[in-house]
């Protein structure tokens, strides 16, 4: 019985003092009145176990001997186990209590202190002859209310006669502290709620209250083990223990187990009622067999061909050792990320870890959780075929022929034209390919000898009446034998003689426009356009060159010659109706093409051999044919805005830029859409450019960079064009988000020409 | 006359799938029993080709399961069954409710119960499919198995799952196919190769259990039921292959007496406990001639006439001879605090004995006071009255040799010593993956073992403690090498000192520089070279494919820099370390 019921006890320990309680209640009557009755031995209960608690660390700390031999003499071991459980139980309400103390105060929540069973108070020893444990304390009579409404009274109740109970006095904490070093007997001082007083308890108390929490008898006396009085043994005795006769009933038979005898025997005989088999073990066992025969073929069903078998759980890393190599270890940092992330995105399900032995190895937490979510994706998961692609991303790449093999093009930077002060937006080279006009926002236009990068020439413009001083776009006469150049400047194109190279042509030049004059009047009554007027030698401007000026109705942002250098177009994108005007110098007569504005236009250029214009607007090219004076194509450029555009040699291809960072190619034979969408640059496209002899083009972008390709026509007409990028030439530095603003090729050397933002023209060769 | 007009969603995608609400009205189902007749009968969701089409139009997020599907579920037998149980919970509760005892006790005696023989047949017509599909059975049935007593899990399941697992075990033991184990943090990793078919499983650390809260026993409990029968019967084949009784028995039953901790036991489960101790062999059917049937030898593809590679069959045969035996001759004993059965199954498997103080567990058979004791199993750093007749060694040696494949030198593992890392045998390394530098080490040797196998491959055992010697003497001769480079380092250095002195001094006087010719790195420029044209062809892959490429890129570049990533940290720990020994030997 001895240590199986203790230990069955333990958990229930007041269980066992509330029955003492209630069976030593039941023989008082007066008591069952109290509501508050299950509550009462559980609180005092508490006290005591609080008590002796601290009664034993107390004990424990000082090494009193008194209190071990107090156990010794009571006759009780309190094995080590029981103690430390005690001890770490009670710490916390050993503190409650202490605090109590301190604060002095009878807590609300012991209330319903009426009954001390083992209280002795020092003042009347000759109550606690008479008075057995169970009786109420008759020192208060105040009844079985909460204390804490005498809190703020200087008495705490009253006494049998009807006497006031005063308070005790209390000293502060420090009192406290002092009584707590100095008096040995602290330790087993508890107060009486009901009367306040300080009562010191005795060995013998603390004895019982020990017995009480090991669950012993309280009584350290009482025998235990009593010899069992065998009374009613299983030998037959001649003397029976009762000698009542027996009742009738135990020897007659049982009427009504007669009729459900009867009826158990019918629904046998009838088979309603089947008797019960006894179980056997191997029924409930399960009992395997040989399921899948040797010789067995599988049938092959249908079902069993559609089955998509589960993907088999992805198998341990290096990481998931319990002693990974250190790189494996996370750092702090990456740990602190891996706990920021949602669980879904982590790559590792877990935090690797190291230990040192295999010993120290805990479980993992998170070990049912994974294999549930298994099972979850076992049969909650949707399962579908997917086709695992193995490709070799070198694959991907299409085959075309090394940029070595398609030379020449420009590889290298060579010289660098520094000479503007702003942002240089245009460039030109004159046809024998020795001389390159620039023009740049700080109203300069800058002559170079391109072998040399020299500047020859410098020509600012005056602002006055022309107000913008920018320089938008410079065209020089394509015609060998004319050295002219024209400017567009805010309003008004100038045309230039720049008096470089030969001069016989610079006179030539000269003497042609000079000797100029109006013949016919008709133009009169037509709308003038745009106003012609020549300076005169004697003009300060005539030594820098300037013939002529065209004075438009709107700011020019374009102008373009055609191919014999007799015509030339100018692009004003805010002019509606008359946004492109085409000039003939010969005649010095400006007609307007276009009768009704079809967007704003961004560029025109001439078509290099027949008579076609192109018009560039916001996101279609048009194709005018000048003589029919008609429409004859409309190409869909699929881009946003279109910047710049260019014309292939043949005239029968065309690339367009456009500020969402594409290029396009058409071929205007098989199609109004691009044959090929370039997406080289990473801004938007500036410029572009064609070789006129090479099979070159280029373009020019905000990303500081020209791209140069090779765009191959054949002359059979069912092979397509050949576009292949040979050459990122880089060298332009980026001011203000821009990069490179245009780019020119070499009209006969494979060299390209490109300004840009950071007020340099770059020659790349 | 027009053809009639056909309605939309009448045909195809649209009444080939239905959705899992119309599916449970249809079988007349709680979602519970459909759930669990899923799970049963391998039933799972698809996902169609077309969301919309098949959900009439709509988007809403559903789960599909196959209309074929649920007709087949219609049909099975299992569903009566439910329904069955159904009726018997509701005849119960009024009994319970009635107090009527005696009703209850019937009713509870003639509780439905159902089998799954036929479900398992269905599911997996042959052997193999069972075999292909066991790893998340095993796992399972593992995890079931050391599961502690609860009011979770029904102690049904759990012992059902143990007995099985034990009997699992033992086939493993007595055909010696475990190929491969590993000691992770979520559990320890077994795989075995029976009958070709690559087997996985994982068991947990069998310490200081919690259950979690957001689980759902109810489905695992579902899946166990499931998985107990199959590997039921996957046993019972297993043990029929290599003629063994199932179930299974001991080859010494009665003999052995009965130990102190077997008192209060019965005889069945004395028996089960003496089964799960795994230290003693089974009895075969045919008494004698059992073990040789056992170590059969399969040639696979004889029929090949390529000669290289019935070879190379030839040499993984070899090997794998080698490996089950392993730890033959043997004798372990293992020390309280190491994992028990883990360790038992491993050694054994590998042709090991093994024991264990008889008051760990049942099953010991030879006391550590035992002479011919090889090698003790210590996982402290320190122990009291060794024996100098055997090693002690950590458990991890014993795993890092069978992903060896060779009994490894036991320095490094004595008891109190830093473990090198375990490293995971189910990693192999493709192109570009890091590989530690101790995995690098290990490939290197077994290549090189491999060329000179034929040699050393019978005197392995006496050859381990000369290799050791070999190596202690090697490595003090390399320290002693060391040293005197050093001093010729040293002395290197001073030399370039004095020379730049020498420099500054000319320097000061005015002179002309001989010219340096420009460093012109023909391989470094012929490399940029190519590196830009191979970036000017990308900018001509089609939009189409552009970002396929693209995306296979980045997965490369990610791969890269984490290689990358744990490479530098190796350095770092690397070069920490040394400068720490350094110091070490300063101070010394």
């Amino acid at each position: 019985m001895s240590s199986k019921s203790r230990s069955k006890r333990k958990p229930d320990q007041f269980d066992f003092v509330d029955k003492g309680v209630n069976d030593s209640d039941s023989s008082e009557s007066e008591e069952s009145v109290y509501s508050g009755l299950e509550e009462e031995p559980d609180t005092s209960e508490e006290d005591q176990e609080q008590s002796s608690n601290q009664s034993d660390n107390d004990s424990s700390d000082n090494d009193d001997d008194e209190d071990i031999t107090l156990d010794d003499k009571s006759g009780l071991e309190l094995s080590t186990e029981q103690r430390k459980e005690l001890s770490t139980a009670s710490d916390d309400e050993l503190n409650e209590i202490n605090d109590q103390r301190y604060t002095g105060n009878v807590k609300s929540q012991n209330r319903k202190q009426q009954k001390q069973i083992t209280v002795k108070t020092a003042d009347r020893p000759d109550e606690y002859d008479y008075d057995s444990s169970d009786e109420e304390d008759i020192r208060n009579t105040v009844g079985n209310i909460p204390l804490e409404w005498y809190r703020e009274y200087p008495h705490i109740g009253y006494d049998i006669e009807g006497n006031r109970l005063l308070k005790p006095e209390k000293g502060d904490q420090l009192d406290e502290f002092l009584n707590k070093m100095d008096n040995p007997n602290y330790w087993r001082t508890v107060t009486n709620k009901m009367t306040g007083q300080n009562v010191v308890l005795s060995k013998e108390d603390l004895g019982l209250i020990q017995n009480l929490q090991s669950s012993k008898h309280p009584d350290s006396m009482a025998e235990n083990y009593q010899p069992w009085i065998d009374f009613f043994t299983h030998e037959k005795m001649i003397h029976p223990v009762t000698n009542h006769p027996q009742h009738k009933r135990s020897f007659i038979p049982s009427k009504w187990e007669k009729l459900k005898v009867g009826q158990m025997v019918h629904a046998l005989k009838m088979g309603w009622m089947k008797p019960t088999k006894a179980k056997t073990e191997e029924e409930e066992e399960e009992n395997f067999y040989m399921l899948w025969k040797e010789d067995e073929e599988s049938e092959i069903t249908r079902r069993y061909r559609a089955h998509l078998p589960a993907p088999k759980m992805p198998l341990p890393s290096h990481a998931e050792s319990y002693n990974p190599p250190p790189e494996y270890l996370l750092t702090k940092e990456e740990e602190e990320k891996w706990q920021n992330m949602e669980p879904e995105e982590r790559r590792m399900n877990f935090l690797p870890q190291k230990y040192p032995s295999l010993r120290l190895v805990p479980a993992y937490k998170r070990f049912i959780n994974e294999r549930f979510e298994r099972c979850l994706d076992l049969y909650l998961c949707p399962r579908k075929p997917k086709i695992r692609m193995n490709i070799n991303p070198e694959d991907l790449i299409p085959k075309l022929p090394k940029p070595r093999d398609l030379q020449p093009f420009p590889t290298a930077q060579a010289i660098v034209y520094r000479g503007h002060s702003d942002i240089v937006r245009t460039i030109s080279v004159d046809p024998t390919g020795q001389w390159l006009v620039s023009g740049s926002d700080d109203g300069s236009v800058r002559f170079w000898e391109v072998s040399t990068g020299r500047c020859m020439k410098s020509i600012t413009m005056e602002t006055g009446s022309l107000g913008n001083m920018c320089i938008r776009s410079v065209a020089w006469n394509p015609h060998p034998d004319v050295s002219l150049v024209a400017i567009a400047m805010g309003q008004t194109v100038i045309l230039v003689n720049p008096g470089l190279g030969d001069k016989m042509v610079t006179n030539n030049t000269d003497n042609v426009l000079h000797s100029f004059s109006p013949t016919e009047e008709e133009s009169m009554g037509k709308k003038v356009y745009a106003d012609w007027s020549s300076i005169d030698t004697s003009d300060k401007r005539f030594e820098n060159g300037f013939r002529l000026l065209l004075q438009h109705p709107k700011e020019v942002s374009q102008v373009t010659w055609h191919g014999r250098g007799d015509y030339f177009a100018s692009v004003m994108p805010k002019g509606d109706s008359m946004s492109v005007l085409i000039h003939q110098l010969s005649r010095r007569r400006s007609q307007n093409p276009f009768n009704k504005s079809k967007g704003m236009v961004q560029c025109v250029l001439f078509h290099p051999v027949r008579p076609f214009l192109f018009v560039a607007t916001q996101r279609y090219v048009r194709v005018y044919n000048l003589l029919k004076q008609e429409l004859s194509k409309k190409l869909m450029t699929n881009c946003k805005w279109v910047s710049s555009m260019a014309v292939h040699s043949g005239g029968d291809n065309i690339i367009i830029g456009s500020y969402d960072c594409r290029l396009s190619w058409f071929d205007l034979d098989v199609s109004t859409k691009p044959y090929q969408t370039l997406r080289h640059h990473k801004r938007a496209v500036r410029a572009v450019n064609y070789h006129r002899k090479y099979p070159l083009f280029a373009s020019a972008s905000d990303d500081g960079t020209v791209i140069v390709c090779h765009g191959m026509v054949y002359n059979d007409l069912l092979k397509n064009p050949l576009i292949v990028p040979v050459k990122i030439l880089k060298g332009h530095a980026i001011s203000h988000d821009l990069g490179v603003l245009d780019c020119v090729f070499h009209p006969s050397q494979p060299w390209v020409f490109s300004c840009g933002a950071d007020t340099t023209i770059r020659l790349f060769t | 006359m027009g053809r009639e007009r056909r309605k939309k969603y009448e045909k195809g995608e649209a009444t080939a799938f239905m959705s899992r609400n119309q599916a449970i009205n249809k079988l007349q189902l709680t979602l519970a029993d459909f759930r669990r007749l899923c799970i049963l009968k391998g039933i799972y969701p698809h996902e169609p080709k077309h969301k919309k089409r098949v959900n009439k139009g709509s988007t809403v997020h559903k789960t599909y399961y196959l209309v074929k599907d649920i007709n087949f579920l219609a049909h099975e037998p299992i569903i009566n069954k439910f329904r069955e149980f159904k009726h018997f919970v509701r005849r119960l509760k009024k009994a319970i409710n009635k107090r009527n005892k005696d009703a209850e006790q019937r009713i509870r005696n003639n509780k439905p119960k159902y089998k799954l023989d036929h479900i398992v047949r269905e599911r997996y017509p042959s052997f193999q499919d069972a075999l292909g599909d066991l790893d998340d059975c095993l796992s399972m049935c593992f995890l079931f198995g050391t599961m502690p007593q609860g009011a979770r899990v029904h102690m049904e399941y759990i012992n059902h799952a143990r007995k099985l697992t034990v009997e699992f075990m033992h086939y493993i033991i007595a055909s010696k196919s475990l190929r491969k184990v590993f000691i992770s943090i979520k559990g320890i990793y077994f795989q075995a190769e029976v009958m070709g078919q690559q087997l996985t499983w994982v068991v947990p650390h069998g310490l200081g259990y919690q259950h979690p809260d957001d689980v759902d026993y109810r489905v695992m409990q579902t899946f166990v039921e499931f998985y107990t029968t199959l590997l039921g019967f996957i046993n019972f084949k297993l043990y029929h292959s290599i003629n063994l009784h199932y179930p299974p028995k001991l080859e010494l039953d009665a003999a052995t007496p009965v130990d102190e901790n077997e008192e209060n036991m019965t005889e069945k489960e004395r028996y089960q406990e003496r089964l799960s101790a795994l230290s003693q062999t089974l009895r075969s059917l045919d008494e004698g001639g059992g073990e040789e049937e056992v170590q059969l030898d399969e040639f696979p593809a004889v029929e090949t006439d390529d000669p290289d590679r019935v070879e190379k069959a030839k040499v993984e045969a070899e090997k794998i001879k080698k490996l089950q035996n392993l730890f033959k001759g043997l004798k372990f004993f293992l020390n309280r605090e190491v994992p028990r059965e883990t360790l038992v199954f491993i050694i054994r498997s590998f042709g090991g004995d093994v024991s264990w103080h008889k008051s760990v567990a049942v099953g010991a058979t030879y006391p550590e006071s035992d002479e011919s004791i090889t090698h003790q199993i210590v996982d402290r750093p320190q122990t009291k009255n060794q024996y100098l007749s055997r090693y002690y060694v950590q458990p991890q040696w014993v795993f890092d040799c069978v992903n060896n494949t060779s009994l490894l030198p036991m320095e490094s593992y004595f008891p109190g010593a830093t473990l090198p890392p375990h490293l995971s045998p189910f990693v192999e390394e493709a192109e570009g993956d890091y590989v530690p530098p101790e995995r690098q080490a290990l490939i290197n040797r077994q290549l090189g073992l491999q060329e000179d196998s034929g040699v050393e491959e019978d005197e392995e055992g006496s050859e381990d403690e000369e290799e050791d010697e070999e190596e202690e003497e090697e490595e003090e001769s390399e320290e002693e090498e060391e040293e005197p480079e050093k001093g010729r380092g040293k002395r290197k250095r001073k030399h370039e000192t004095e020379a730049a002195t020498a420099d500054q001094a000319k320097k000061l006087n005015m002179s002309v520089e001989a010219g340096a010719p420009e460093n012109f790195n023909v391989e470094q420029k012929l490399q940029r070279q190519t590196m830009e044209e191979r970036r000017l062809a990308e900018m001509m892959i089609p939009k189409k494919k552009k970002r396929l490429y693209d995306k296979i890129m980045f997965a490369k570049k990610k791969k890269n820099q984490e290689t990358r990533k744990l490479k530098e940290k190796r350095e770092a720990i690397e070069t920490q370390k040394k400068s720490e020994s350094k110091k070490k030997k300063k101070k010394q």
